[in-house]
C-alpha cells in the first residue's frame, strides 16, 4: 500500500479506531463548544447563530476605481471589506517617489494623502460596515487615516470595526514589506495595538497572519506554530507596557490557510485553539473568556491554484470554503480562480463570493457546530498536530525565540528549506495537482495563461500624482511641517506614536513624509539575507 | 557558473526566487541571492562585482517589463551586457515576446517547471561559452 503523509509530515494510517484515541481526555482535551479549551469552536452555536463574514480582498488601482468594486461586491452580498493596498504604500512611498514608477495601483490602491482614503469608503457607512486593512510596515498612518474618515463620516469611535494587519514580524519572516529595523518596528505595533485598545474598543488592532508564512512555503504545522509564536510576542510587548492582557488580548484576531488536506486543515484549526486557550491563560494570566479565544479569518492561498486548466481553480476553492467551514472560521475570503495570472476580473470575484454563499446556504457544512468532532481520524489528526505543533514552537525556541529568529534570518532560512521540500515532493509528485503533476491533459499550457487578463491602466498613476500635487499645494504646509517635527521628536523618545501620526494624517502630510520623518529617527532595516 | 538571483522592485514574495536558488545550488551551480527590493542598478552593480554568468530576476508585481529594461540598460551602460538575464514570476502571456525583444534570455511564467528551469540557466551557461 502506497505511504501518505500530511503536510505536517506525519504517516496517515489506512484505518482509525478507539485505539487510536487512547490519550485522549475529552474533558480536558475536547470539551464544548463555546468553552475553554474552544477546541469545538469559539461559539456555542456557531454558524446556527451568525454565519462567516465574508470578506474578499480587493483593491487596485485609484481610490475611485477600488470604491466602485467594494460597493459591487457589497451589491451582490458581500458584508465586510478587505483593502488592497498597492506595493508604495505599503512601503510608505508616495506615487510620485522613483521608487514607485511601475508600481503605482498595480496590486493594490495607491494611498497618499487622507484624500484618498476619503475617496475608497465614499458612501460606505464606516459605522456599520468593518473593514479590514492589509497593511503592515504602514499600518499605523493607514489605520490613522481610516479613523480620521471615520470621524469626518460622524460615526462614533466606539462603533467602528477595523481590523489592520498590523503584523510586521510575518512580513520579515515572509511578505517582506517590512522598512525599518525589528525594534522599533514592534514598538509600532504595539503603539497602534494600545491606541486602539483605549480608543477604539471594537477594532481588532491586529491579525496574527501564519497565512503568508504557508504560502511562502512552512509546513501547516509551522503555519500554526508560528503564529503562536508571533502572538505571543505582541502579548509580551503590551505586558512590558504595564497592560494588563484582558484589556487588548480580547481583540487579538488571526488570518490563516485551509488549502491543502481538509482532515488535516480542521485538526491544525481545532489544535491550534486550544494551545492558543492554553497559552493564553496559563502563561499570560488572561481571565476573561474572550481573551483565550482563537478568532480567525480563515481562506485559501493562490498557492492552493494552478495555473494549468484554471477553470480547476474553482473547484479547489469550493474544497478550501468548506475546510474553513468544518475548521470553524469566523471569517472566510477565497482566491480568485484567475489569481495565478492576474488582478482578480468581476467575474472571478463573484464565483469566489459565490463559492462561500453555497457553502454556507446549500452544503450543510454550517447546520451544526463542529462536525467532524468524535471522528477517530480527526481527533487522533487533532492531537498528531497538537504534538508536531509543540515541536515547532520548541524549534522556534531553540533559534532563540521568534524575534531573534526573524532578526538572524533562520526562521526565513527554514521556510525557504521548506518550500524548496515541497517543491521537490510536487516534482517527484509525492503531492499530486491534478492538471499539474498527474492526469495531465494535451491542452497546452499557453493556451490556459490565455486567460481574460486585468489591464492595468497607467492613467492611474497620472492621476494620482496629479492628485498629490493638487493636495500639496493647497494644505496647510506650516501645520504639515510642525506635525512632522512632532512625530520625529516623539520617535526619538518612548511616546506613542498614533499621537503625532494622527495630527499628520489630519494636516494632509502624505504617507511619504510620514514615513521618511520616521525613517530619519528608525532608519532602515538589513535583511540577513540567508537562503 | 555563477548566478544572481535578484528581486528588483519593491515586490516582497521571494519564495520563488529561493527555490530557484536552492534548485540551481544543488545542479551545482553558485549561487548569490539579492535579498529583496533592490533597485536596478544595485542588481547590475551586484551582478558585476560577483562575476556572473546569469541574472535571474523574480518579478510578481506586474512591473517586469520596466524593471527588466533597466537592468538591461544598466549592464550596457556598464559595458557588462555579456551578462545573460532571464526573467521569472508572473508573467503575462503577452509579455513574454516584449521582454524577449529587450533582450531577455529566458522567461519563465509561472507554471514552469522547476527541472526546465534549471535547465535553461545550463542552456544559457552553454551559449555564452559560445560567444
Amino acid at each position: 500500500m502506497k505511504e501518505l503523509r500530511t503536510h505536517a509530515g506525519f504517516a496517515i494510517e489506512p484505518v482509525y479506531g478507539p485505539d487510536d484515541l487512547a490519550g485522549v481526555d475529552f474533558e480536558r482535551d475536547i470539551g464544548r463548544p463555546g468553552e475553554y479549551p474552544y477546541t469545538r469552536g469559539i461559539h456555542k452555536h456557531m454558524y446556527r447563530e451568525r454565519l462567516w463574514t465574508m470578506r474578499q480582498y480587493v483593491g487596485f488601482g485609484t481610490p475611485a476605481e477600488t470604491n466602485a468594486r467594494f460597493k459591487y461586491l457589497m451589491a451582490h452580498g458581500q458584508d465586510a471589506l478587505n483593502v488592497a493596498f498597492d506595493l508604495p504604500t505599503q512601503l510608505g512611498l508616495d506615487s510620485d517617489d522613483p521608487r514607485a514608477e511601475g508600481e503605482v495601483g498595480r496590486v493594490g490602491m495607491a494611498v497618499n494623502t487622507l484624500a484618498d482614503m476619503e475617496d475608497a469608503f465614499a458612501g460606505i457607512p464606516l459605522d456599520r460596515v468593518s473593514v479590514s486593512l492589509t497593511i503592515n510596515g504602514m499600518a499605523a498612518p493607514i489605520t490613522a487615516m481610516y479613523y480620521a474618515v471615520a470621524e469626518k463620516q460622524g460615526a462614533a469611535s466606539e462603533r467602528i470595526v477595523t481590523t489592520p494587519q498590523n503584523d510586521i514580524l510575518k512580513e520579515f519572516i515572509a511578505r517582506g514589506t517590512w522598512i525599518y529595523p525589528v525594534d522599533p518596528s514592534l514598538r509600532l505595533v504595539a503603539d497602534l495595538i494600545e491606541f486602539s485598545a483605549r480608543h477604539y474598543p471594537r477594532s481588532n488592532p491586529v491579525s496574527v497572519c501564519g497565512y503568508h508564512i504557508r504560502e511562502a512555503g512552512c509546513t501547516t504545522a509551522q503555519e500554526m506554530a508560528y503564529g503562536l509564536a508571533i502572538a505571543a510576542a505582541y502579548v509580551e510587548l503590551m505586558l512590558a507596557r504595564g497592560i494588563s492582557v484582558d484589556d487588548f488580548a480580547p481583540r487579538i484576531s488571526f488570518n490563516f490557510t485551509a488549502w491543502g488536506k481538509i482532515f488535516e486543515e480542521v485538526a491544525k484549526f481545532r489544535a491550534g485553539r486550544r494551545l492558543y486557550a492554553r497559552m493564553l491563560r496559563e502563561r499570560f494570566g488572561a481571565s476573561n473568556p474572550r481573551s483565550w479565544m482563537f478568532r480567525s479569518l480563515i481562506g485559501g492561498g493562490g498557492s492552493a491554484f494552478a495555473v494549468q486548466e484554471p477553470e480547476n481553480n474553482i473547484v479547489r476553492g469550493a474544497y478550501i470554503a468548506l475546510a474553513a467551514a468544518l475548521a470553524g472560521a469566523q471569517t472566510m475570503a477565497l482566491p480568485t480562480y484567475d489569481e495565478a495570472y492576474t488582478i482578480p476580473s468581476p467575474k472571478a470575484q463573484l464565483i469566489a463570493l459565490r463559492t462561500m454563499q453555497i457553502c454556507a446556504e446549500e452544503s450543510g457544512a454550517a447546520d451544526t457546530v463542529d462536525p467532524l468532532a468524535g471522528s477517530y481520524y480527526v481527533e487522533a489528526l487533532t492531537g498528531a498536530m497538537e504534538k508536531r505543533i509543540l515541536e515547532e514552537l520548541a524549534h522556534v525556541e531553540r533559534m532563540g525565540g521568534i524575534v531573534e529568529a526573524v532578526k538572524s534570518g533562520a526562521i526565513q532560512a527554514e521556510v525557504a528549506r521548506q518550500a524548496y521540500l515541497f517543491e521537490q515532493r510536487m516534482v517527484a509528485g509525492e503531492i499530486p495537482k491534478v492538471a499539474v503533476n498527474c492526469h495531465v491533459g494535451d491542452r497546452p499550457i499557453e493556451a490556459d495563461r490565455d486567460v481574460e487578463l486585468y489591464s492595468f491602466d497607467a492613467r492611474a498613476t497620472e492621476a494620482q500624482v496629479a492628485k498629490l500635487a493638487r493636495i500639496r499645494g493647497d494644505r496647510d504646509d506650516r501645520a504639515v511641517t510642525a506635525a512632522l517635527g512632532r512625530l520625529r521628536d516623539e520617535a526619538r523618545g518612548r511616546g506613542n506614536l498614533m499621537y503625532p501620526i494622527t495630527e499628520a494624517v489630519k494636516a494632509y502630510a502624505t504617507l511619504g513624509e510620514i514615513a521618511r520623518a520616521m525613517k530619519d529617527v528608525f532608519g532602515e532595516h538589513k535583511e540577513a539575507v540567508k537562503f | 557558473m555563477r548566478v544572481l538571483i535578484a528581486k528588483p522592485g519593491l515586490d516582497g514574495h521571494d519564495r520563488g526566487a529561493k527555490v530557484v536558488a536552492h534548485a540551481l545550488r544543488d545542479a551545482g551551480v553558485e549561487v548569490v541571492y539579492s535579498g529583496l527590493k533592490r533597485t536596478p542598478e544595485e542588481i547590475v552593480q551586484e551582478a558585476i562585482q560577483e562575476d556572473v554568468d546569469v541574472i535571474g530576476l523574480s518579478v510578481l508585481s506586474g512591473a517586469h517589463l520596466l524593471l527588466a529594461r533597466r537592468v538591461l540598460d544598466g549592464l550596457r551602460a556598464h559595458d557588462a551586457d555579456d551578462i545573460a538575464v532571464v526573467v521569472g514570476g508572473i508573467i503575462p502571456p503577452r509579455d513574454v515576446a516584449a521582454l524577449k525583444r529587450l533582450g531577455v534570455r529566458h522567461v519563465f511564467p509561472m507554471g514552469t517547471p522547476l527541472p526546465e528551469i534549471v535547465k535553461a540557466f545550463r542552456q544559457t551557461e552553454r551559449q555564452g561559452e559560445m560567444s
